[in-house]
């Protein structure tokens, strides 16, 4: 009996090993293990209030689902374009310096310092993600039509983006007085969970909802997979390609509008700086083939967390932040190493065998 | 000398997760002969042969190499011991010279004397009469001779044992002559060589002895003088077959409609892949075929009708109304399905499931916004994985991990799921095994009898005779002639192929 | 074909990104000489921010030469991207209104980031035959071959903002910043606060930048030398707001006590205070945590009005005064009196900065 339960156990274990989402799990499962071993601490969270007199939890894990939700949010784009067209768009952080400076000019104008908003936030929220969607637009024509390669294509937007972004504001760098602005990126009061967090809640739910309603999974991968093929069961590759980077694009007015209220400004040259590579790399941490083909989109938004739980780890560990990259860097090598086919049929080996030997005691 | 055993393999066993690959096998390849290696697909032929050139490592058995037992741990190691191999695809490098495809890999010098390799490479070209240049860029050759080189790759290094894995496929029947004229050569020189193909005709003709396995089990080794056609078809199949000529084409053409409007018709259609403009109709319960050597443009005509290349001319109707077809989602639109020619590149989706290859050209059709529910997609793979006994572990396998012949079963399912008026196959039964083969040709007839208009492409043309009652023949990318009743006979179609209408 | 189009597309793509960097600034290229008349007058109104500069009078004798041969002052300014900073938009913008037609100058800018693109634009410069080449370099070394060609054509050079590793004879002049006076001046008005502790968060910028090692070097010495002085974390936020967000929200949450807040630029102070705003804890003049900045941004001066922050010290962007002068000394035949010529900078403290002071120094 207890021999056919121990099975039983291995058993889900090694199915759990070969689904994908094991990997950014395993991840964050090692992650939380060193905070824990390291500083218990990490896992404290407290309620407290703001300076506006707000409740609000805090501690290391709500800083990571705070932090970590732009990056979520763009992963969920990042692994569409990345099933569909097999590379990756690098013009994230540009654009987002894009749809943040277009977000505060539609709310300021022309005045850097306004004591109204010109529109409601939602509003210039919608002509935001009109303007990423319409470089979203650009890339995918680029990669779709014109056949560039995705990380050649989004090159152009990720050199120009930045200097676009300044140039709509003129140069000027305006600040927003107005409190309710800064709830997107902050807490609305009375709610002492960070709003970028429900913001990137219902990101997850919207796509969720996208890919059980419609067939944009289906079509995505099937396209990244084989595109001749894709094209001959009556699908339109170029137009399957092309969306997906208009999708990101809408991502990145999310994250943008997360990123411009949490300073309630903008620095068009240091705003969401880098955050494309993070975006990759939660798109390969959740296991997902850079290549193209497969996704599991959950395991790419989990992979998000996970990178943003490490950054948080490395900050309370006083790791320079320039250092940060070398770090992800080391989290990349052991993640190529750990998915790479030889070593996962070694660990199922093992796997096996652990699994026999039990079953032989 | 002939019958000395230059490679004997004994009880070797192979376990896959949860498959039984081999087991038990023996196999004895003599000096200076051509031995088949015939099975179906799923049977454990290129398993034998991966465990033999070190992709796979065996679980069980003995390898002997000259009387030595060797182990092979990879590829690199099957090479040192003079085992070659030459694959389907080409894996030699198109944008690189002959000679360096030659000699890439081999050298453990740094420093590589190019002259010294062009030379040796052009002495070993025109020793094995192989018409190339060293100094000619691979990719401008035919890909008969880009295999040629590959074999010649393989002799320069000394192979004692030469594997050639469907080395055929995509050659045409002079370049097929030009290949067997190069393996005689070998054979000759005491090379053993192991000829995998589905092509029958061709084993009859090259090799000296058969070793058929089955369920990856051996059946046995045989004589090739000893074991008639129809009884080797019996071995791999493992039943005595009914033999193939049950399938008649007779009472085929009683259920077409002669009278009335053609379900398919289309007048003057060519596209950019260079076809001349061609006419074509199809009736309804009709099978007929495109039938022309490789690159007569037979494929080509149906991708025209398809909407697969860009059309650039003609029209094209419908039960009498004329309808527009720019592109694959034209034409299932209008009740039309294809399978294509190339499985692989243009058939499957490889890491998508079976039941989402299933569902796909369907779904497709429903339209974006209205995906099947997973029970409805699982129930309409089930249904054709059982209606076309398609061997899968599960609905959920990825398509990629099918062997071939189940894998086209899974395309033809796909569009058997969209019902089709008018189902155009191409090469469907292509690197198939045999069993998948017939099962596919009687399936064609059923459907055809029940009403469904087919157009049935394939190299084997007594596979067409069975099946279609009208032939449209081709020639360099032309219509050349239509043949059926009477005329529908090996000799006639070979006749007007080969331009016996031309006035010279 | 396709490709043509491609490469059209591109093309139009990077003059867009281009056009797009250069602003508003090609316009004055297009006017028609303005007249002399105008020239005289525009120093006069041009009564410079850091006001009591060494040439002040000359400019109105000297005028008169550029103006009577009808020639312009041809020079070739090479700058960083304006985008890098607000520091460098309002560097850029003092150059932009300085050097212009009316001035009697004929001004054509270079932006990058990039040294190998820098050195080209001005062997460009060189060749195009400017008068002054104005440079803030993006990179200290490489320079000394293009500085000999620009001296052997007879071309002053003048740096601005960086200095070079290059003999001193190539340029004429260098207008500099004193970062490490910054440094000091602002811990020596932290010193002045007469804390019992000084808990310190230092957040620092790019590391190796010369604003980082000045701001840092003030700071790491007064620490090592006073027993109350200890820095609770020391990281670089890399001038990123969201980092320095990250690195106090880390502080805050492991529950380590503060009560300074040292940013090496105003971003990052920003950056720092929201996450003390989140935690409840008070900033500003008379309440916990005291929160310090540079680069004196016209908002942070603002903050400083509001009593939010503590202090800013100045890192002044606008050279062009001094260079100016410099020119005008120097088509007088005269050598200025120092090569290096360190500006003026001071440091706002949040109880004494007056709503002119935002208006002058906000950049």
């Amino acid at each position: 009996m207890s021999i056919g339960k121990n099975r039983n156990v291995t058993d889900i274990f090694g199915k759990l090993f070969k689904n994908q989402i094991f990997i950014p799990l395993a991840a964050m499962f090692i992650l939380l293990l060193f905070n824990l071993v390291a500083d218990p601490s990490f896992f404290k969270i407290t309620m407290g209030y703001n300076s506006a007199g707000n409740p609000v939890l805090s501690g290391y894990l709500m800083t990571i689902l705070d932090n970590g939700s732009e990056l979520a949010i763009l992963a969920i784009g990042m692994t569409l374009v990345t099933a569909a067209s097999g590379g990756q768009d690098i013009s994230v952080g540009a654009a987002i310096a894009i749809a943040g400076s277009t977000l505060l000019r539609a709310l300021c104008g022309t005045n850097t310092r306004p004591d109204t908003l010109r529109m409601p936030i939602f509003v210039a929220f919608i002509i935001s993600c009109l303007v990423a969607m319409a470089f979203g637009a650009f890339n995918g024509a680029l990669v779709s039509i014109f056949k560039i390669q995705p990380m050649v294509a989004t090159l152009i937007l990720y050199t120009a983006g930045r200097s676009i972004a300044a140039w709509i504001n003129n140069n000027e760098l305006p600040i927003i007085s107005e409190p309710k602005f800064g709830y997107y990126g902050g807490f609305i009061p009375g709610i002492p969970i960070p709003t970028p967090f429900f913001i990137a809640a219902a990101m997850v739910v919207i796509i969720t909802l996208v890919l059980k309603f419609t067939n944009l999974g289906l079509y995505t991968q099937a396209v990244g997979i084989n595109e001749s093929s894709s094209r001959l069961n009556g699908l339109n590759p170029v137009f399957i390609k092309w969306l997906t980077f208009v999708i990101l694009g809408a991502c990145v007015a999310v994250a943008a509008l997360i990123k411009v209220s949490r300073l309630s400004s903008i620095n068009y040259s240091v705003i969401a700086k880098d955050i494309e590579m993070d975006a990759i790399l939660a798109v390969a941490l959740g296991g997902n083939a850079l290549g193209g083909g497969k996704f599991n989109m959950a395991s790419s938004i989990i992979g998000a967390f996970v990178i943003q739980m490490l950054t948080t780890t490395l900050f309370k560990f006083q790791v320079p932040s320039d250092a940060l990259p070398a770090y992800k860097a080391v989290v990349v090598i052991l993640l190529v190493v750990f998915s790479a086919p030889v070593v996962r049929d070694k660990m199922s080996q093992i796997i096996k065998k652990m699994n026999s030997r039990k079953g032989a005691v | 000398m002939a019958n000395e055993a230059l490679l004997s393999l004994r009880g070797i066993d192979k376990v896959f997760p949860g498959v039984m690959a081999l087991m038990g096998v023996d196999f004895t390849l003599r000096k200076g002969e051509i031995h088949a290696l015939m099975g179906e697909n799923g049977a454990g032929k290129s398993t034998l042969i991966k465990v033999l050139t070190g992709v796979y490592t065996k679980d069980n058995g003995t390898i002997e190499l000259e009387g030595k037992e060797v182990s092979i741990r990879s590829p690199q190691d099957a090479q040192h011991l003079g085992i070659s191999t030459v694959y389907q695809e080409i894996t030699l490098c198109p944008n690189l010279s002959v000679a360096e495809n030659m000699y890439i890999g081999r050298s453990d010098d740094i420093y590589q004397n190019w002259k010294k390799m062009n030379e040796g490479a052009d002495k070993m070209l025109k020793s094995l009469d192989i018409p190339a240049r060293a100094t000619q860029q691979l990719g401008s050759c035919s890909i008969a001779v880009q295999q040629m080189v590959a074999i010649a790759r393989a002799v320069d290094m000394d192979c004692k044992v030469l594997i050639l894995d469907e080395p055929t496929s995509s050659l045409d029947d002079q370049e097929v002559q030009k290949l067997f004229k190069l393996m005689r050569e070998l054979k000759g020189r005491g090379v053993g060589i192991i000829f995998v193909t589905h092509f029958l005709d061709q084993v009859y003709e090259v090799c000296d002895r058969i070793t058929v396995l089955r369920d990856g089990k051996l059946v046995g080794e045989y004589e090739i003088k000893d074991l008639p056609r129809l009884q080797l078809v019996s071995k791999m199949l493992g039943k005595e077959l009914d033999d193939l000529s049950d399938i008649h084409t007779e009472e085929n053409a009683s259920h077409i409609d002669e009278k009335g409007e053609p379900l398919f018709e289309a007048e003057g259609l060519s596209s950019t892949e260079g076809i001349k403009p061609f006419d074509f109709y199809i009736r309804k319960g009709e099978v007929n075929g495109f039938t022309g050597l490789l690159g007569s443009g037979r494929s080509e005509c149906v991708r025209a009708i398809f909407g697969a290349d860009r059309v650039v001319s003609g029209t094209v109707k419908k039960d009498g109304k004329t309808i527009k077809i720019q592109k694959p989602i034209d034409a299932m639109k209008n009740g039309i399905g294809y399978l294509p020619e190339d499985r692989k590149v243009d058939g499957i989706i490889g890491d998508l499931s079976v039941r989402e290859n299933i569902i796909l050209a369907l779904q497709v059709m429903k339209g974006f916004f209205k995906p099947f529910t997973k029970a409805e997609a699982y129930a309409f793979a089930d249904e054709y994985i059982k209606a076309l006994s398609i061997k899968t572990a599960s609905a959920d396998t990825p398509i990629k991990s099918l062997s071939g012949g189940n894998q086209q079963k899974c395309i033809l399912a796909r569009w058997l799921l969209t019902h089709p008026d008018y189902l155009i196959l191409d090469e469907p039964t292509r690197g198939i095994d045999v069993g998948t083969k017939v099962d596919i040709q009687k399936l064609v007839l059923k459907l055809a009898s029940e009403g469904m208009s087919i157009t049935f492409i394939s190299s084997e043309t007594d596979e067409m005779l069975r099946t279609c009652s009208r032939l449209i023949v081709m020639r360099d990318r032309r219509v050349v002639g239509e043949l059926k009743g009477e005329d529908l006979t090996q000799n006639k179609i070979m006749s007007t192929i080969a331009g016996g209408d031309e006035a010279k | 074909m396709k490709k043509k189009v491609l490469a059209a597309l591109l093309t139009a793509t990077m003059v867009l990104g281009l056009t797009a960097c250069g602003g508003a600034a090609p316009a004055s290229e297009a006017a028609p000489a303005a007249p002399a008349a105008q020239e005289a007058e525009a120093p006069a109104a041009e009564e410079e921010p850091a006001a009591e500069e060494p040439a002040a009078e000359e400019p109105a004798a000297e005028a008169e030469a550029p103006a009577a041969s009808g020639d312009l002052i041809k020079v070739g300014i090479i700058n960083n991207d304006p985008n890098e900073s607000g520091y460098r938009t309002a560097n850029d913008k003092d150059l932009k209104e300085t050097f212009t037609e009316a001035n009697g100058y004929e001004a054509s800018f270079a932006y990058s980031l990039k040294n190998d693109e820098q050195i080209t634009a001005a062997q460009k410069f060189i060749q195009d035959g400017v008068d002054y080449l104005l440079l803030s370099a993006a990179d200290t070394s490489g320079w000394d071959s293009v500085l000999k060609d620009a001296q052997d054509a007879g071309i002053q050079v003048i740096l601005f903002d960086r200095t070079i590793d290059a003999d001193p004879s190539l340029y004429a002049a260098s207008i500099v910043s004193d970062m490490d006076k910054e440094g000091e001046t602002a811990v020596n008005w932290l010193a002045e606060q007469k804390l019992d502790e000084y808990n310190v968060i230092h957040i620092q910028g790019v590391m190796g930048s010369a604003a980082q090692k000045g701001r840092s070097g003030a700071l790491d010495a007064k620490v090592a030398a006073e027993d109350n002085w200890n820095i609770v974390t020391q990281q670089t936020a890399e001038w990123n707001a969201e980092n320095a967000q990250q690195i106090v929200q880390s502080v805050i949450d492991a529950g380590t006590k503060f009560n300074v807040i040292y940013a090496e630029n105003d971003d990052m102070a920003k950056g720092a205070v929201a996450a003390l705003d989140k935690a409840n804890i008070s900033h500003g003049v008379g309440k916990d945590v005291i929160v310090m900045g540079f680069d004196c941004n016209k908002w942070a001066l603002e903050e400083l009005l509001a009593q939010n922050w503590n202090y800013d010290g100045q890192c002044n962007p606008f050279q062009s005064s001094y260079i100016d002068a410099v020119i005008k000394d120097l088509q007088a035949g005269k050598q200025p009196a120092e090569k290096v010529i360190v500006m003026n900078e001071v440091g706002f403290d949040a109880t004494t900065i007056t709503q002119e002071d935002v208006d002058k120094y906000g950049i």
